[in-house]
């Protein structure tokens, strides 16, 4: 038993703590508004959208662990996507159905080892330079699909992959989530790996390959790539990792933490497609969108989670 | 009992040096003034006054914007929402920027002090909350946005007509734009730099630590760097309604601004880092970032590509930038 | 110089805890107008503690502060420095993208219309640079091209600028060379007949008799004593600083001589102009020092052995076979085995908000690791031995290694390196700015370790040092090796007239002379 509790201890930490008690507390508040927010089809449901989250968060908190930053997930979510469904156009028709999956993450882990030789070779500050291997991802995009939506459909293999069932129960995606989860736990606690610093380039790859991943996952779903299809993810991908815990300056972090982040921000999202809290202003008078409130209350639940546990100590 | 030393040579120079930040920007101008001539000499009408100041124009949109980012990096941080600020305060013009010479000069003051306030909600968080600077801008980049999208759900507004002409014409052959550029230069910039907050914005940059022990008035001197930040980038939204006649609240150009300018800043010889750079190099930066993407009109390249040469634009002066690390010849130093 | 009737600076009660560990507890502290006041004790005792309460920089949990008679509470450094108490760092506290001049006018340039006035700052910052004898220092610098000694003088030259009435320098002279330590005592002596009240931390006792008028020692973050300079022997002292009998002697060389093949061996190594076809041989078991004056290449020589440096000429041979050092990893690695102690533990040794664990294991992981997972139970006994055989002292090592004491960072730094069980160990002036107590446990480790047959190359600025832990000394000149003292040859005179490259003494040391090892043998027995 006090294995156990110091093996929890070694995982979990304050701000971990306290992002899964503010999940609990929105599913309550949630709750209030619309009952079946409790209900377990609904949580299942909430699970499967996070795992498309999780996939690409997973890579990003590595990268900033290390003290640095993957700004260039929205094309590289793109390219997993776009390359994934037209695969057959570089390799084939046989192949390119087969393959489909893998070509869309090696895409994806080119871009990181690009990102990653720049990095740690050039010593380039990485925002920056993910910034410009941003633009260059897109820029290729928009080459490949000259300047038009894309036209490729997802393989069969890529839908299975996002809405069928491989366990009973549980949507595929989550059980993708959930296998990851478990390779970086392992990876981060308990080989070299996790405790080499300097595996910059390694984990510029992962990045590169867990966005690419939700790329393809992400067209598995719509049964097709699109335009600027990893543009939303970027402000909640890093939103997630920081509210997990792990510190934007590298070095302290558990993934458990990663975890509780992108489901809190998956949940409120959905709590704000739910409630609609424009409909409240309507009788003053005041017609919003339903996008100024997502991301108003969205900055403001950064910023307060932040500063409740996020604050740099004061050594004075 | 220590060592004898031998003497150490006089270290006065008396030739003229050039900082690390002066050199950064005359590379900056450089560049600028090769790519522009390029552009002038592929343009087949030539270098027309209509063509000076429709570039003029654009770049000086994302040359204050690129002046905005600079003050945030040169403390050590990042303003991820100068973007999200222009696109509200240019929404925020569009609704009141205009009527008579009175209600607009309000309008103008108005908007001007949103851009203020906003640099300075995100200097308090940043201060007194103790965060990250790149997640608060972060954060409160969405919260703007989101603001700007109440202000204009659809695009459309208005702006004073008289206002937005005098704001973006040529009087002979100079655009405004580029005299406005010189104004917030003259009476921001060199005021700025040249005041002990000013110069504790770069001492804060170059070692907080160090600061904090000399005594530097290091909270006063962040909430002036981002409140100045949100004024500038309040300026250029100014000009953005001038131009377009219209506020949108599209996310696409927030994003573009907010990494054009950080691009903008490292081209113009702004150290990420913090410490080193100009505001003026950032000027130059923004002109070479928006001139890249016409020179690609010039030379009939597929407009679709433009983003793909940005891009290449920036990594290769990052790349440029960080090679002085591949000729240093003790290891160790890198780890400085 | 008339004290008036009650000291200018005066501190009771004080206490400062970091978390749990208690830093000083009730400490008391005075001094007077026209006074050189020193504060003596090992690292971690709390005089670096109890300057950051007094500089403002620290707040404490409980005590007072009276200047002249009157209680005063400082909630930052400016306010220190607005009542008059300015103080040098031992980490410097300049900007290193700023110039020099505008590091010295930092908070209170000279202005023009509200804004800086440039010219007239340059020229205030000449005058203060004149007064610290730094003349020869270009205002317009950046404080990053300067020499670590340059940036110390240009530190107390920012603390005079203000016209303090009470100066303290913590460590302030361990960077700089012996030169400019002369001008600034001079100084000090000056200011002090001026009226100054002047605060000294240093490690180096003969600094200390020659320049303070009282001392105040402190052991455990407790007042142990204050007494009038020179009424105490340096013995005597030391205890107080240690609370433990004291023997000044070297730990005993190792009786046999080390034999057999050369376990390193160096041939016409070279490096641009600051290394000229260096050859030399360390066997296994030996402990080499290498001397001379700051700046003849004795770190350049270090560093290019361990492969941190590009373009090396020259051919180096470990156990017999030939290696090209190209990198740390290489040198690192268990076929080469070296280990660098380098000169700037807080950049180059250690990452400071990482753990003591952390930090420990970071050197050797390839060592507690297969197939690359890590073992963690092989990881905590390694561990384990290491903090046990440097008796490092830390509330448990989980802590962050950023809040040891400066000697404690240094141990943590050797252990890290003992932890790869090198067979080449490089020190680069390992125990600068540590305490007496901690160099004698590093002296006592690394005859242990040469015991147990590490080959030992070891520079360093103390002839103390290098006469008692060496079996021979390598004096450099100009990147190249002048002169190999051994046994009686191995002494001060000798050390000094090597390191000037002037011709070998012919005369014996003068009578009385202490600075031989016989010599201390024949004092201890």
């Amino acid at each position: 038993m006090a294995s156990l509790a110091a093996t929890a201890a070694r995982h979990i930490d304050r701000p971990t703590l306290v992002a899964f008690g503010c999940i609990v507390v929105l599913l309550l508040l949630g709750a209030l508004f619309e009952p079946a927010f409790l209900s377990p089809v609904y949580l299942v449901q909430q699970l499967q959208i996070a795992s498309f989250l999780g996939v690409v968060a997973t890579g990003v908190m590595l990268v900033i662990l290390l003290g640095h930053i993957d700004l260039s997930i929205p094309w590289t979510i793109g390219i997993g996507g776009m390359m994934a469904t037209g695969a057959t156009g570089f390799l084939g028709p046989e192949l390119g159905v087969a393959l489909a999956i893998p070509f869309g993450i090696l895409c994806g882990a080119g871009v990181g080892v690009i990102n990653g030789l720049g990095v740690a070779y050039l010593r380039a500050p990485s925002m920056i330079f993910t910034l410009g291997m941003n633009a260059v991802a897109q820029g290729l995009m928009v080459w490949h699909t000259g300047g038009f939506a894309p036209q490729d459909r997802a393989t069969g293999l890529m839908r299975e992959l996002t809405v069928g069932h491989l366990v009973p129960g549980v949507p595929n995606p989550l059980l993708i989530w959930i296998i990851l989860g478990a390779v970086t736990i392992f990876m981060l606690t308990r080989t070299t790996l996790g405790r080499e610093i300097y595996a910059i380039v390694v984990c510029f790859i992962i990045s590169g390959a867990c966005a690419a991943a939700t790329g393809v996952l992400l067209a598995g779903w719509a049964n097709r790539s699109y335009q600027a299809m990893g543009d939303p993810y970027l402000l909640p991908t890093i939103a997630a990792v920081v509210l997990g815990g792990t510190n934007i300056l590298g070095g302290r972090g558990r993934y458990i933490g990663t975890v509780a982040g992108v489901i809190l921000i998956t949940i409120l999202q959905s709590m704000l497609s739910v409630i609609q809290p424009q409909r409240f202003f309507v009788p003053l008078g005041l017609e919003m969108p339903a996008d100024t409130f997502r991301q108003v209350v969205f900055g403001v639940v950064i910023i307060g989670m932040l500063l409740i546990y996020g604050r740099e100590k004061l050594v004075r | 009992m220590s060592v004898e030393t031998a003497a150490e040579p006089a270290v006065r120079r008396n030739r003229l040096r050039l900082s690390a930040a002066q050199r950064g920007t005359l590379i900056a101008v450089a560049i600028f003034v090769i790519m522009f001539g390029v552009y002038g000499w592929k343009q087949s009408v030539g270098l027309t006054p209509n063509i000076i100041n429709t570039a003029a124009n654009k770049g000086a949109l994302l040359a204050l914007v690129a002046m905005a980012q600079t003050l945030p990096v040169l403390t050590g941080g990042l303003d991820l929402s100068v973007g999200a600020v222009l696109v509200l305060t240019n929404c925020l013009a569009s609704n009141i920027v205009n009527g008579d010479p009175l209600m607009t000069t309000l309008g103008v003051i108005g908007v001007l002090l949103v851009g203020l306030v906003c640099g300075a909600i995100n200097g308090v968080i940043v201060v007194y909350g103790r965060l990250q600077p790149i997640i608060v801008t972060l954060a409160m980049g969405a919260v703007y946005f989101g603001i700007a999208l109440a202000l204009r759900p659809q695009p459309g507004g208005s702006v004073n007509f008289d206002f937005a002409d005098y704001m973006t014409r040529s009087t002979f052959a100079v655009p405004h734009s580029v005299l406005l550029l010189l104004a917030v230069v003259f009476f921001i910039w060199i005021p700025y730099r040249r005041s002990i907050l000013g110069r504790a914005a770069y001492a804060i940059g170059s070692s907080e630590q160090a600061a904090y022990m000399s005594g530097v008035p290091i909270a006063r001197a962040k909430l002036l760097a981002y409140a100045l930040s949100g004024l500038l980038a309040s300026i250029s939204g100014l000009l953005l309604t001038a131009i377009t006649y219209s506020g949108a609240a599209k996310a696409a150009i927030a994003n573009d601004y907010t990494l054009n300018s950080i691009g903008a800043v490292v081209i113009g010889g702004t150290s990420l880092f913090g410490g080193v750079g100009t505001a003026i190099g950032s000027i130059f930066g923004a002109y070479v970032m928006r001139t890249v993407g016409d020179l690609l009109i010039v030379f009939d390249i597929n407009p679709v590509l433009q983003p793909l040469f940005v891009g290449m634009v920036l990594l290769v002066a990052v790349s440029i930038g960080s090679l002085r690390v591949l000729r240093i010849k003790n290891k160790l130093d890198l780890f400085r | 110089m008339n004290p008036g009737p009650v000291p200018l600076l005066q501190a009771q009660g004080i206490s400062k805890h970091y978390g749990g560990v208690r830093a000083i507890e009730d400490v008391q502290f005075e001094c007077d107008r026209g006074k050189i006041h020193a504060l003596l004790g090992e690292n971690g005792a709390g005089k670096s503690t109890l300057i950051k309460v007094l500089a403002g920089v620290v707040q404490p949990d409980a005590g007072i502060i009276l200047l002249d008679g009157e209680p005063v509470t400082f909630a930052n450094p400016t306010a220190a420095n607005d009542a008059g108490i300015a103080c040098v760092f031992q980490e410097l506290s300049l900007l290193p993208d700023l110039s020099v001049a505008d590091n010295i006018g930092i908070t209170h340039p000279p202005r023009r219309y509200g804004l800086i006035d440039h010219g007239a700052q340059r020229r205030m910052a000449e005058a203060a640079l004149a007064r610290v004898g730094g003349e020869n220092i270009d205002p317009n610098t950046p404080i990053g091209e300067l020499s670590l000694s340059r940036r110390q003088m240009v530190e107390i030259a920012k603390a005079l600028a203000r016209d303090p009435k009470i100066l303290i320098l913590d460590e302030a002279t361990s960077a700089l060379t012996a030169a400019d330590v002369e001008k600034v005592f001079t100084m000090l002596r000056q200011l002090r007949d001026e009226g100054m009240a002047i605060v000294y931390i240093s490690h180096r006792m003969h600094e200390i008799s020659q320049l303070a008028d009282d001392c105040t020692v402190y052991r455990n973050g407790h007042n142990v004593a204050t007494f009038p300079t020179g009424t105490k022997s340096d013995n005597a002292i030391v205890e107080m600083m240690i609370g433990r009998e004291y023997e000044s002697v070297f730990p005993p060389l190792s009786e046999t001589k080390p034999e057999g093949k050369p376990i390193l061996k160096v041939a016409d190594l070279g490096w641009q102009n600051l290394l000229n076809e260096i050859s030399l041989e360390i066997r296994p078991g030996e402990v080499v020092g290498l001397g001379g004056l700051d700046g003849q290449g004795q770190s350049q020589l270090l560093l290019a052995l361990f492969g941190t440096l590009v373009g090396v000429t020259g051919t180096v041979e470990v156990d017999g076979e030939p290696v090209r050092l190209t990198n740390p990893q290489r040198a690192k690695s268990p076929e080469v085995g070296m280990a660098l102690i380098p000169e700037d533990r807080k950049n180059e040794g250690l990452m400071l908000p990482m753990t003591v664990r952390e930090n420990l294991t970071f050197a050797a992981v390839d060592r507690v690791s297969r197939f690359g997972i890590i073992d963690t139970e092989a990881e905590e006994v390694a561990i384990g031995e290491v903090v046990d055989l440097l008796k490092i002292r830390s509330d448990g090592i989980d802590g962050p290694v950023g809040s040891l004491s400066g000697g404690n960072q240094q141990k943590v730094v050797i252990g890290k390196w003992l932890m790869t069980k090198p067979r080449i160990i490089l020190l680069n002036d390992p125990t600068r700015g540590i305490d007496v107590g901690t160099k004698q446990e590093i002296y006592q480790l690394l005859r242990r370790l040469s015991g147990d047959g590490a080959a030992i190359l070891f520079y360093s600025t103390d002839y103390d040092e290098l006469i008692g832990c060496c079996d021979r000394v390598l004096v450099m000149y100009g990147g190249a090796v002048v002169r190999t003292l051994h046994g009686e040859e191995l002494n001060e005179t000798n050390l000094v007239s090597a390191a000037l490259n002037l011709p070998a003494a012919t005369a014996k040391p003068a009578a009385g002379q202490n600075g031989t090892r016989a010599g201390r043998a024949a004092e201890a027995s």
